[in-house]
């Protein structure tokens, strides 16, 4: 293979022109609302310096961690009971088509409200957010469990948590791959309006006074930081995942 | 002694769509003797894999009963389906394992001699059609089964492979005998593997006539002798023929 075409070669000349395009324009515009690739790079050097990034940042990934762990755990027990019992399905499927459509900022607003503005209120509403997408996809996965080996499981004796970690588990795992990916897409999305209607810190929070501010060097800086960490996280986290339970393919 | 006494009265399929029933089994009785071995000999579409189905009590959707004498016993069930069914994301030998629970050497003897031994780690889509059915022919013998129920095992694998297996087959079967019900619609290789063949009737399916196979195990690999055999049931009941 050509040196130049090497996927690694090209994903870096692809970054390096959007920010060449990006500093072209900055100058050629000359405003305060679009700066400099350097001022921004500047900005979150400084920021991380002095604390504030690294604090909001947790803080931020703390919420979502939290609320990503519930609404996947909650969304494939509820979405394996659905896709197993027509009943259940035939009965809850209203419930979940009024959830899926109700606007996420309908949900963080009740939240408080209801509850105060109070850290488990802004977890339970981007849960609430997420827990109907979890479950669509795993009864999706829990239909499409093939009948034929779940019969081999039973003629052969395999007991319920063998059944669970052999038969179903494997068949569910691209699923929870996909809820796992457009979980944490929706859910980073939700926290920072989360944050910036009721909480006094987090990326939501800030964003929200830069905003104030007319900060705009700042919102990139900030802005930068996040993708970088939840690139991140696919990188080194859900790939591997994936390619380990992948082997068995052709 | 032990026996199982078939007895099923009445299967049927409900047709979701314009809600008719479809009968598939009917007044179909049968009793297997102890270590006998059965073959079912009936046109594809018949119903026999779902009498195999209720026997492996996957279905439990009919009227009548399977009963086993004496009563107390939990037969051990090895089934062979039409497809292999094996779990494509675990190894050969994880496969065999989790289903039977069978020892090392029991599993690399059986991997030997069905020319498997270098496979033993590769995952089933990496595995021919006719290599599959072999390991999933091993699961069903390495389960030590009480009763043993065959669907078209041997359909597509190569001649000399089928010869092999068929043969690995009755050497087990003299060394530990145990139920045998195998579904064919081979005529010679039913007269060749059993003690009694049974002919079943389209659907609704029952039993049409049953005969013993005659030929003592020792003349069967004799082609002459299958061929008088079976040329003979022609002759005795004429009512085969429009079944093959």
């Amino acid at each position: 293979m050509n040196s130049i075409t090497r996927p690694s070669i090209l994903a870096l000349l692809s970054i390096s022109l959007f920010l060449a395009l990006w500093y072209a324009l900055a100058i050629y515009l000359d405003t305060l609302t679009l700066p400099t690739p350097l001022v921004v790079a500047k900005v979150l050097l400084d920021e991380i310096k002095n604390g504030q990034l690294p604090y909001h940042l947790s803080k931020t990934l703390y919420r979502l961690l939290i609320s990503f762990g519930i609404a996947m755990l909650l969304g494939c027990a509820i979405g394996i009971a659905l896709g197993r019992y027509k009943q259940l399905d035939y009965f809850f499927d209203n419930w979940l088509i009024i959830f899926l459509n109700i606007p996420a900022l309908v949900t963080i607003i009740l939240c408080y409200v209801w509850f105060g503005l109070v850290e488990s209120a802004a977890i339970l509403a981007v849960v609430i957010n997420k827990l109907p997408n979890v479950i669509v996809t795993i009864r999706e996965g829990t239909r499409a469990l093939e009948s034929e080996l779940l019969d081999m499981a039973k003629c052969y004796r395999f007991s319920k948590t063998k059944t669970l970690r052999h038969v179903i588990w494997p068949q569910l795992h691209p699923f929870v791959m996909a809820a796992t990916r457009s979980g944490l897409a929706l859910i980073w999305k939700i926290v920072l309006v989360v944050e910036m209607l009721g909480r006094s810190n987090g990326m939501g929070y800030q964003l929200h006074l830069f905003f104030q501010l007319f900060d705009v060097a700042s919102i990139l800086a900030y802005t930068i930081a996040f993708v970088t960490l939840i690139q991140a996280i696919e990188l080194l986290i859900l790939k591997p995942l994936d390619s380990k339970a992948q082997r068995w393919r052709r | 002694m032990n026996q199982l006494a078939i007895n099923i009265h009445d299967k049927f399929y409900l047709n979701s769509t314009d809600n008719t029933r479809k009968q598939v089994i009917k007044n179909l009785e049968l009793t297997l003797k102890n270590n006998e071995f059965v073959c079912l000999v009936g046109p594809s579409g018949c119903g026999k894999t779902t009498l195999l189905n209720i026997l492996a009590k996957l279905d439990t959707q009919f009227t009548g009963t399977i009963e086993l004498q004496p009563k107390h016993i939990e037969p051990r069930v090895g089934y062979i389906f039409q497809n292999p069914r094996l779990l494509p994301w675990r190894t050969v030998r994880e496969n065999i394992q989790l289903a039977t629970g069978a020892k090392t050497d029991v599993l690399d003897f059986f991997l030997d001699s069905m020319g498997l031994a270098d496979e033993k780690d590769s995952y089933p889509e990496h595995l021919s059609l006719g290599m599959s059915r072999r390991v999933s022919i091993i699961r069903a013998f390495a389960t030590d089964p009480d009763l043993l129920l065959m669907d078209e095992p041997f359909v597509s694998l190569d001649p000399p492979t089928a010869r092999l297996v068929r043969q690995l087959l009755m050497d087990l079967w003299s060394k530990r005998p145990h139920k045998v019900l195998f579904v064919t619609h081979d005529l010679r290789e039913a007269i060749t593997l059993a003690d009694r063949l049974i002919f079943l009737s389209t659907s609704p399916m029952s039993v049409i006539s049953e005969v013993a196979v005659t030929i003592p195990r020792k003349e069967r690999h004799l082609e002459m002798k299958i061929e008088k055999f079976r040329q003979q049931l022609f002759i005795d009941y004429p009512q085969i023929a429009e079944l093959l």
